[in-house]
């Protein structure tokens, strides 16, 4: 049996503390320990993105994070990045450009767009698709996807909140 | 209140509104681009899919795999592993002999005979792919029961392995299945006129050998099963497409009693034909919940999904086409070898022939000949894969005819007008058995040229090849069939499924108004909440807002059949439409009898069950569920309530068509192949929501230009799966693909009320031969005429060093 290591994250604004096996990665502490299911794992080789939450504001793959090297981090989830009353300028993006279809790499695809428009926000239809490089969407041919980021992007609310996220 | 009833009263009232054509075109929400009522809870993490549910004492299942493509199981030795702390159990398939069936297979065509080896959850004594199930371990922790697997000690007895579809059915090739004698499956064929006739008629023959290879269908969520069984019931969740088929495989198998099992497709994360299936996981998580009476839980990884959830395609094909000289195409005879992999599953054998009732594609092909011989190997099962036999049929019926066109020194778009079926032809009886409903392909393809200017693009072509790029542009004329459906013809009698194909529709308005519909069709991601939610909601004079639809779920509603085959509107959403009209019937003869109307007079108008002439005198949906549910002043004879139940037969498939042109660039440095436009016009008929049509699409281009140019499921030659992963197996990433244009032209459906047609699997119908008649158009030049996908850099920097010392040699 295997020791335990205690890990404390702030997740979408709230401080956690858990006792982990050291090899357990963030995106099964956030899902089997912190009951955020938002977050997917649609591969075993850290290609298809569908994991990637904020990790101190910038996009990453939760599966290649080992929940102990996330000690002391802030993470962004899905579940933080608006609610159903108030969603953030990409969710709202997603929905009227019909941005998902079976959803599964949604969360992942909006948080790696989120960590592209705070990098770059206004970027090129080229840009985000070479952004979203490391998101696998089978479902809608990144057509409608790549349509919202840019639709995002252009509502200046976006930015604002990206801003906000970020300095949470 | 006429003879019969208020029963047969609604009926009729309700047949009359499904020959109202125009209650769809006329409607307030139907071919609205509604926003998804999916989408709030998906955008914000809320979805919840199997694999985010838990039950208290869930335990963890992972399978011990074969590393060996064929091999006797000589021992298995479990005690290390059930040594671990938190480990209940480890079974092998000696501990699963109490089931009482193996999987299914569901196709008996008539006539032919298909061999048909049992097939178990778990391998008994021998395994015939890499990655066959040999063991099960269940315990606490998604990571403890890995390590536990590690040390499940297999001993193997490796054999020979038949990898090559075509050294399969050599004579002393290793047998997958020793007890047949032969590696060989079935022979079925299909011919419709006289194809030797054709042939002799012909004055120019084309033929080739085309390649169709195996692929994934690779959902971004893996499957996942989660199994509850207690006190003699059990609960399933499982991303399938199929729940209620899972149901009965899983009560004929496990011995329960049918309506003891209730299986839940919840939020299902893609399927793509992937998930049509009856795995072996499906029934050996419930046999383990049942057998450790706890809940146990097992979600398939990536690596194990490239291996172990069924390929599609795999075809070798023989292909030959005659023409006049003036281009009129006088026979088409293809000769398909399918590589079924090592088992059949659920519709494994059947999924060549599919292709077959489409083998004529678009064209008045008077003699159309297609013979499968199906074949075992030392593989994973190949099955339904988006399109399923049609992307296979159509590429090869294009491919060869933009040959033909270059044999005859014809354009290739004057070759397709010239041999397409005649739009006064329809419904047309196809020399394939089958008859299209409806169709104009010259308007499509008259669409696509207002996109598209060939001329323009020539002229771009040869500038650009004067600088030393190579531009290309391909089409694909295509149609297929869908709507799988009737049950007279695709089930035993000519077809073969051992099924029904109707669907079903329950439509209950509540006591506001408010409506549940519940579907036996059963969505991956396609929108069915929002577009069957759009059907009712103009057939009751409600807002799409409150109408609610259900799916998924054993445990309500009536029986279904599940999401395949471009089948769930043109079948599933004409069922709603029926349910909806006789719950709109009823409706109106309560109206009637409560305003001392004629039933024939009450409309429904601006959301209100109003007298004709008289929109002042009028009961809304929420008034006639109140009378209904009071039910003291209802019509005589009638029933309270305000729900119906429809069962939907449909006369005959859909045969939605298109035009798709794909302009690409290759470099001949480097073989590279970029698509640098793509334009899609299909027609399936009057939109339901077009926005859901222009996503079905897009995806399905996607699929299509995935396996023209990068995706492929590759074995070597000791049946080693080595694209085993998304680092080896290449899906398209947004940085590949371009921006889709697409439009649409519609032609009705004569076959149900709604017009529609089915166009889930439309785009990768089309795409692959549109993306290889590009990279060959580019490629004419240097005298290439065909090269098989996927179209890899090294392929195509093959092809063309091939070419140039060829062409220097000579």
């Amino acid at each position: 049996m295997s020791t335990t290591v205690p890990v404390r994250l702030k997740v979408n604004g709230v401080k956690e503390e858990i006792d982990v096996q050291p090899r357990l990665l963030l995106v099964h502490a956030l899902r089997d320990r912190l009951g955020l299911t938002g977050t997917h794992v649609g591969c075993d080789t850290s290609n298809c993105g569908a994991c990637t939450v904020h990790l101190d504001g910038r996009a990453v793959k939760s599966c290649t994070v080992l929940a102990v090297q996330a000690d002391g981090a802030t993470v962004t989830t899905i579940e933080g990045m608006g609610s159903e009353d108030q969603l953030h300028p990409l969710q709202e993006a997603f929905w009227n450009d019909h941005g998902l279809q079976c959803g599964y790499c949604t969360p992942g695809m909006i948080m790696a767009a989120a960590g592209l428009l705070a990098e770059n926000p206004n970027p090129t239809e080229e840009e985000v698709r070479h952004a979203l490089e490391g998101n696998l969407c089978r479902c809608t041919g990144y057509h409608n996807i790549v349509r919202a980021v840019l639709d995002a992007a252009k509502t200046k609310s976006a930015t604002v909140a990206q801003q906000q996220e970020v300095t949470a | 209140m006429s003879a019969g009833g208020p029963e047969a009263e609604i009926a009729r009232i309700a047949a009359k509104a499904a020959h109202e054509r125009d209650t769809a075109a006329a409607g307030l929400h139907v071919g609205q681009a509604l926003r998804r009522k999916e989408d709030p809870r998906l955008i914000t993490g809320r979805g919840r899919y199997v694999d985010d549910l838990t039950l208290p004492g869930t335990l963890w299942a992972a399978l011990v795999r074969s590393p060996e493509a064929h091999a006797r199981i000589v021992s298995i030795d479990s005690s290390q592993a059930t040594e671990r702390a938190g480990v209940h159990g480890v079974f092998t398939g000696q501990d699963m002999t109490n089931l009482q069936a193996p999987l299914p297979m569901a196709w008996g065509p008539p006539g032919v005979e298909v061999r048909n080896p049992p097939h178990w959850p778990l391998a008994r004594d021998k395994v015939r792919y890499v990655g066959d199930p040999v063991a099960v371990v269940i315990g606490e922790d998604r990571y403890r029961v890995m390590d536990a697997v590690e040390d499940v000690l297999v001993e193997y007895e490796a054999l020979p392995a038949v990898v090559d579809p075509e050294a399969a059915l050599e004579e002393d090739a290793p047998l997958v299945h020793e007890e047949l004698g032969t590696n060989k499956i079935h022979e079925w064929p299909l011919e419709g006129g006289d194809v030797e006739q054709g042939f002799a008629e012909a004055e120019v023959i084309v033929e080739r050998r085309v390649v169709n290879h195996r692929t994934s269908g690779a959902p971004i969520e893996p499957r996942a099963v989660l199994a509850d069984y207690r006190a003699g019931s059990v609960t399933v969740w499982s991303s399938t497409q199929i729940p209620h088929y899972t149901r009965l495989f899983l009560a004929l198998m496990l011995g329960i009693s049918e309506e003891k099992v209730r299986v839940i497709a919840p939020e299902v994360g893609g399927g793509f034909g992937a998930k049509l299936q009856i795995y072996g996981e499906e029934i050996l998580i419930p046999w383990c919940s049942r057998r450790l009476g706890m809940p146990v839980k097992w979600v398939e990884t990536r690596s194990e999904h490239m291996a172990t959830s069924h390929h599609g395609r795999d075809q070798i094909a023989h292909v030959r086409m005659g023409a006049k000289r003036d281009g009129t195409i006088t026979a088409w005879h293809v000769r398909i070898l399918a590589d079924m992999g090592a088992y059949n599953m659920f519709l494994t054998p059947l999924i060549p022939s599919l292709g077959a009732f489409v083998m004529g594609g678009c064209y008045a092909i008077p003699n159309v000949k297609t013979e499968i011989v199906g074949v075992f190997t030392n593989k994973m099962s190949t099955d339904a894969i988006r399109g399923a036999g049609r992307p296979e049929a159509t590429h090869m019926v294009e491919v060869t005819l933009e040959q033909l066109a270059q044999e005859l020194g014809m354009d290739r778009l004057e070759l397709r007008r010239k041999n397409f079926i005649p739009e006064d032809a329809f419904p047309y009886q196809s020399a394939t058995a089958v008859v299209y409903d409806s169709g104009d392909y010259e308007k499509t393809l008259a669409r696509l040229l207002e996109h598209v200017d060939v001329d323009a693009f020539r002229r771009e072509q040869e500038q650009a090849r004067r600088q030393g790029t190579l531009r290309g542009l391909g089409f694909s004329t295509y149609t297929e069939i869908c709507g799988l459906a009737p049950s007279r013809v695709a089930g035993p009698p000519i077809v073969g499924v051992q099924a029904g194909f109707w669907e079903s529709a329950m439509v209950r308005v509540h006591n506001t108004g408010a409506v549940t519909v519940y579907t036996g069709s059963s969505p991956h991601g396609q929108g069915h909440e929002t577009g069957f939610a759009q059907i009712a909601a103009d057939r009751l004079g409600v807002d799409p807002s409150v109408v609610e639809v259900v799916h998924g779920d054993t445990g309500f509603g009536p029986e279904g059949r599940g999401t395949y085959g471009s089948r769930s509107l043109a079948v599933g959403g004409e069922s709603v439409a029926q349910a909806a009209n006789q719950v709109a019937a009823k409706a109106k003869l309560i109206v009637a009898h409560k305003l001392e109307a004629a039933p024939e007079d009450i409309e429904l108008r601006d959301g209100k069950f109003a007298v004709r002439g008289s929109p002042d005198k009028g009961m809304s949906l929420a008034d006639v569920a109140g009378e209904a549910y009071l039910g003291i002043d209802l019509p005589e004879g009638m029933q309270p309530g305000l729900e119906m139940t429809n069962f939907y037969e449909p006369e005959n498939f859909v045969f939605p068509f298109g035009a798709h042109a794909c302009m690409v660039e290759v470099d001949t440095e480097t073989g590279k192949v970029d698509v640098v436009r793509y334009v899609a016009v299909d027609d399936c008929g009057p939109a339901i929501n077009p926005m859901l049509i222009a996503g079905q699409v897009h995806g399905g281009i996607a699929h299509a230009i995935g396996q023209a140019l990068y995706e492929r499921i590759a074995y070597d030659e000791n049946g080693q799966l080595v694209t085993g992963t998304f680092v080896d197996y290449a899906l398209p990433t947004a940085a590949e693909l371009p921006s889709f244009e697409t439009d649409r032209t519609e032609t009705p459906s004569p076959v149900n009320s709604l017009g529609v047609k089915g166009v889930g699997e439309a785009g990768t119908i089309a795409a692959s031969a549109a993306v290889t008649n590009a990279v060959i158009d580019a490629l004419r030049p240097l005298g290439i005429t065909y090269i098989n996908m996927p179209l890899t850099p090294m392929r195509v920097w093959e092809a063309i060093q091939e070419a140039q010392n060829g062409g220097a040699a000579a």
